[in-house]
């Protein structure tokens, strides 16, 4: 750890004797865990088990396209490689992540709960997670699914050679654990709150999950259905989206992403909201604008429901209602935009030190950035018609799920790594490995844009030979990108055995979740905390050891430190 | 696709420097706003960073106005970037009325292409300069998508329903166009080359009708017309044997038996795929008894004779392994 | 977790305990909202788009057996209702009484569902194979049910609908794939509520329910009702709209 951020220097400390991790022992007191703590780490190697599926798809989507006319993989096996690796990676890594494994570990903490509201449904959708996770694995190891994550129809109902109703009724199941989450999660916040936790002293964190919940609750119902008639049509011969027998292609797009784009809000919101700690964490003031921030979560969440017809601008429909969702697509980029202002804004007048988690944040910055900018290309109907289904499209969301999303979950995942195990990951490395997945996924990705503008279409197994120096550059990308995630995959683990033993608060940082040991009891408090203080309020926490200036919370601005 | 390291494809047609114009307004704007947000915040993180370990930050919380420029100011500057898209778009969406229209079909993996006076073309598309062209798409199966990137038009191929799109070529030359949709394993392949032609030389192609008599050429045109292509092909890496030097050749059987493939062999194969299958494949190639006639097979033969002398793929030949399979 | 008497580990209050419980069931019902919401929507739009086959199969479902399972319906959500109120003031012998009313005409109701499913199989009215709407005007002698008089009346309306719609054999079995799905669906949700009841009946035998808490009785009232609801929006949408033109 970096002299900066020490604050106690006396004799090494030790772990607190009971814990959450050792109350209990044995393998049946954790699968029938209903401590939020314990299901948050089910998630987390569950979870993990699934980014490395994932991440070995990508890997030999990458190396297969180092040549243009793909000598490594047959047309069938790369398409059926590209289609699991989104299946994957967007139902069982990014939906899940940040929401349960975070998301359960530290939303009770951050509230002065003892547990969630329904700890036994929480166990449940952990069970449903896995048992979708099983139908998924069962589509693969038959052969795999080739339809694109997109399941469109009729080429998923009717053409399709492949693996399509066990992966369909797979992804089904899998929505009921995230609605179950967030059915959990809004009731807990609504219910459980402490004592003086009112709502605008909520961490950001609680916020963004909030919003997240909104967005589970409503949007992945939807979904549920339509796979499950998608489902229907392939087992049973029935009609809605098939052609041949009256039925619409286009309606199945139309229910599709009336999911699938509020989805992505689900995927980059709780990302956010692990921002909105680190970066007054390590920059040791108030978030700027707490309320506006709350508010944009809020507002991504409800307008998110009303753009889904941007994937659809070339399918032949209405040109005013094209017209109509690329206006509201402009409107949702706007809070988006208000957030970062925000954050950044957050770092005038703070005292910023560079540890892990916070360099993460600023990978979170940047990254985001150009994801969210570009989306504004494709939500622009004039470049759209161009670059719709092309490798700008890939580019695009992947620096938004990869570049935003993951660097928020691994950031939020070295923050809060000594309180989930009582032990500190290494710094250095730790710093390194962070560096590596930055300069890694920006070779990786954006060559892609390039790409994309240049005319290559996505989901190719093969390409015109004019575009290999740009594949060239993404597959090394992607190579460094792997080691920068098998990196932290080791160390985290290393760490959470052998590292240096953290201590209730060693950042400092003014959450709730930090006044307790390091890892937590099981009930998490011994008596319920009882909260007098605002968010981020460094000026006010005289426990936290700091060089607190005279001032007792009058909002001025007292230069905290000395000349540039 | 000059230089080494492209950015653009050629502007070919009318929409090309419009959509070319709104992607670079999107882009300096944004540019701008990134490279000012990223400056600021590397500006705000050396100039605020810590300097002891106990220092803690100002106690400011927040600025209305700046909360208010900052939401109002994205906001303007997006209904711009908004409306000039969409006039674009509308523009691209209205076809004139003047077109000339051509028939298109997609279907895995091919594109059947029919010019105004009925001449059709396989994976192919010419096209006059400077005339409006329109498109109208249909598919036979699932959703395709025809895209031209030096045009920087594309549109969704969608089965029960016609759609259209509409350019006029601007520049001569040959470009490719894509299935932009993914529609099933030969997704990639299912592309080919638009040529814009001199309209005198387009008018003079159009009305060629007679092509050409020789027997393996009329046999080629089959054999992509009748879609053999699509699972024979070449590197043998297809659903079907590659047929590059196969004619007079040894071939091994599913059964353990060998065969020369003479021109009984090839006529069989044509009308009765199921009666020898080779070793190493699946029995699904439809049969063509009824779709092809005598003159039709023999073309077909010798279009499969003339490819004796392409490369034998070393996997997926339908050549037996123990023969030299060359003459 | 542990519980002390009623109250669960993780709350402070039976009060805050009931909220939540209330508030969860809520928010479930509103996922259960966005659920039906999408197959009504694909049905909406299609009934639409084929508006004579999907007025035709309209007319093949039985005015009187829908109506009479509308009927016991809102009598269960009645017998339901009782059943709260009997669990909120304390009146322990009346509670397992009107569950197992509500159970009975939860009952009735997969019978009638049962008859009507039958009826389809046998007039080929499940989509899939041998699907086809003209199957008992073609067939007389095999769907004996139907007296002469009404089939007379379908095959003038068949007609019709066929001179207006060339694919309607096609068209309506889009139709009967929206009615098996949605009231399938709605059956599947029953077959659960009926579960949740007799869960319900075993404990209100062994007394569990009390009027400080008897929050299970509340909740899976909640759901019922919603049950219920589901339903009033199926009957119309199915049974009642273009019926006769």
């Amino acid at each position: 750890m970096s002299a900066v951020t020490k604050t106690n220097t006396g004799p090494a400390l030790q772990l607190p004797e009971k814990t959450y991790l050792n109350s209990t022992y044995g393998i049946r007191s954790w699968l029938l865990t209903t401590d939020h703590k314990r299901i948050a780490l089910l998630y987390l190697i569950s979870v993990t088990f699934f980014f490395f599926i994932g991440g070995f798809f990508a890997m030999m989507i990458r190396l297969h396209l180092l040549t243009p006319s793909g000598y490594l993989l047959s047309a069938d096996t790369y398409n059926r490689m590209f289609t699991m690796h989104g299946v994957t990676m967007i139902f069982f890594f990014l939906i899940p992540s940040i929401p349960a494994i975070l998301g359960n570990f530290l939303i009770p903490l951050m509230i002065g709960a003892k547990d969630l509201a329904f700890p036994k449904i929480n166990l449940l959708s952990w069970y449903i997670y896995i048992i979708g996770g099983s139908f998924t694995l069962y589509s693969m190891i038959t052969g795999g699914l080739d339809t694109g994550w997109t399941f469109y129809t009729p080429l998923s109902t009717v053409y399709s050679n492949s693996a399509v109703a066990p992966a369909v009724v797979g992804v089904f199941i899998t929505g009921f654990s995230s609605i179950l989450t967030g059915l959990n999660f809004l009731v807990t916040v609504h219910t459980m709150r402490a004592p003086g936790m009112t709502w605008f002293r909520l961490p950001l964190f609680v916020w963004a999950h909030y919003a997240t919940s909104v967005v589970m609750i409503l949007g992945t119902p939807v979904i549920a259905i339509t796979l499950g008639l998608a489902a229907m049509e392939r087992v049973f011969g029935l009609g809605f989206f098939n052609p041949a027998m009256g039925g619409d292609p286009i309606l199945f797009q139309h229910l599709f992403w009336f999911y699938s784009h509020p989805a992505v809000y689900i995927m980059i919101l709780p990302a956010m909201g692990v921002i909105s700690e680190l970066i007054p964490t390590f920059a040791r003031k108030k978030l700027f604008g707490y309320h506006f921030v709350a508010a944009a979560s809020l507002a991504i969440a409800v307008i998110g429901f009303l753009v889904w017809t941007h994937h659809m601008f070339l399918t032949g429909q209405s040109t005013y209602s094209a017209v109509a969702f690329s206006f509201l697509t402009f409107l949702v980029a706007i809070p988006s935009a208000i957030k970062t202002f925000n954050w950044t804004a957050t770092l005038f007048g703070g005292s910023i030190s560079f540890d892990t988690p916070m360099l993460y944040a600023f990978g979170f910055l940047g990254l985001f950035l150009v994801g969210g900018l570009t989306g504004l290309f494709l939500g622009c109907l004039g470049i759209d018609m161009h670059v719709h289904d092309t490798y700008f499209v890939v580019a695009h969301f992947h620096y938004i799920m990869v570049g935003g999303a993951v660097m928020g979950y691994l950031g939020g995942l070295h923050f809060w790594w000594p309180k989930i195990t009582g032990r500190m990951y290494p710094e250095w490395i730790a710093r390194i490995a962070a560096l590596v997945l930055f300069v890694g996924f920006n070779l990786t990705f954006f060559p892609q844009f390039v790409l994309g503008y240049l005319g290559m279409p996505r989901r190719y197994h093969v390409y015109p030979p004019e575009f290999q120096v740009y594949n060239v550059m993404s597959t090394a990308g992607a190579s460094i990108l792997a080691i920068g995630y098998l990196l932290p995959m080791v160390y985290l683990t290393w760490a959470a055995f052998y590292g240096k033993v953290a201590g209730n608060n060693p950042w400092p940082a003014t959450g709730l979740e930090w006044t307790t040991q390091s890892p937590p009891l099981t009930e998490n408090f011994e008596v319920t905390p009882v909260v007098t203080w605002e968010a981020y309020d460094f000026h006010n926490r005289p426990e936290l050891g700091l060089d607190v200036p005279g001032h007792t919370g009058s909002p001025t601005v007292a230069p905290a430190h000395g000349d540039d | 696709m000059q230089s080494p390291l492209p950015f653009f494809p050629d502007e070919a047609s009318n929409f090309a420097p419009k959509v070319d114009a709104v992607f670079m307004f999107v882009l300096l704007t944004c540019l701008f706003f990134a490279v000012l947000v990223t400056l600021v915040a590397i500006y705000a993180a050396f100039k605020y960073r810590r300097t002891s370990p106990g220092q803690v930050g100002s106690a400011l919380e927040g600025n209305l106005l700046l909360e208010i420029g900052w939401t109002v100011i994205p906001l303007l500057i997006a209904m711009v970037m908004f409306a000039w898209g969409a006039v674009v778009y509308v523009n691209f969406r209205t076809a004139p009325t003047d077109t000339l229209d051509i028939y298109v079909v997609g279907k895995q993996w091919m594109w059947k292409l029919q010019q105004p006076n009925g001449k059709r073309e396989i994976n192919e598309l010419h096209v006059p300069l400077n005339r409006n062209i329109k498109l109208i798409l249909g598919s036979e199966d699932v959703i395709h998508n025809f895209y031209v990137p030096a045009f920087r038009v594309k549109m969704d191929v969608v089965p029960g329903r016609y759609n259209t799109l509409w350019f006029r070529p601007t520049k001569l030359g040959k470009y490719h166009f894509f299935c932009s949709q993914y529609c099933g394993t030969n997704h990639a392949v299912m592309g080919g080359w638009v040529t814009v032609m001199d309209p005198a030389e387009y008018a003079a192609w159009l009305s060629n009708e007679a092509g050409d008599v020789n027997p393996a050429s009329a046999g080629e045109k089959l054999f992509t017309q009748l879609a053999c292509v699509t699972c024979h092909l070449g590197n043998g890496t297809g659903r079907a044997p590659s047929l590059n030097g196969v004619y007079g050749a040894k071939v091994l059987l599913a059964d353990g038996t060998t065969v020369t493939a003479d021109d009984a062999y090839l006529r069989e194969s044509i009308l009765q795929p199921k009666a020898k299958i080779v070793a190493g494949y699946q029995p699904v190639m439809p049969t063509f008894q009824g779709l092809v006639t005598e003159e039709q097979i023999l073309n077909l033969t010798a279009y499969i004779k003339s490819l004796q002398s392409q490369p034998v793929p070393a996997k997926g030949a339908g050549v037996a392994p123990a023969s030299t399979g060359k003459k | 977790m542990h519980r002390t008497g009623a109250l669960y580990g993780q709350f402070e209050t039976l009060e805050q305990q009931k909220e939540t419980a209330s508030l969860g069931m809520w928010i479930f019902l509103v996922t259960e909202v966005m659920f039906f919401g999408g197959i009504m929507l694909a049905y909406t739009i299609n009934r639409h788009t084929y508006f004579h086959a999907f007025a035709m199969g309209s007319k093949t479902l039985s005015l009187g057996l829908g109506g009479t399972n509308t009927a016991v319906l809102i009598a269960s959500s009645f017998t339901m209702a009782m059943g709260v109120w009997s669990a909120q003031t304390g009146k322990k012998k009346l509670l397992p009484m009107f569950l197992s009313l509500t159970i009975l005409l939860g009952f009735i109701f997969f019978g009638i569902k049962y008859v009507e499913y039958a009826q389809k199989f046998h007039h080929h009215l499940v989509p899939g194979r041998n699907f086809d709407i003209t199957y008992c005007i073609d067939n007389p002698n095999k769907c004996e049910d139907i007296d002469a008089k009404d089939l007379a009346q379908e095959r003038h309306e068949i007609e019709e609908a066929m001179a207006a719609d060339p694919d309607l054999n096609a068209h309506a079995q889009l139709y009967y794939s929206a009615y098996f799905g949605m009231t399938g669906l709605h059956a599947l949700h029953m077959v659960i509520g009926a579960g949740l009841l007799f869960w319900l009946l075993a404990g209100s035998l062994q007394g569990r329910f009390t009027p400080e808490w008897n929050t299970p009785v509340d909740i899976v009232g909640l759901y019922w009702h919603f049950v219920d609801i589901v339903w009033i929006y199926l009957f119309p949408l199915l049974y009642l709209i273009d019926r006769h033109k």
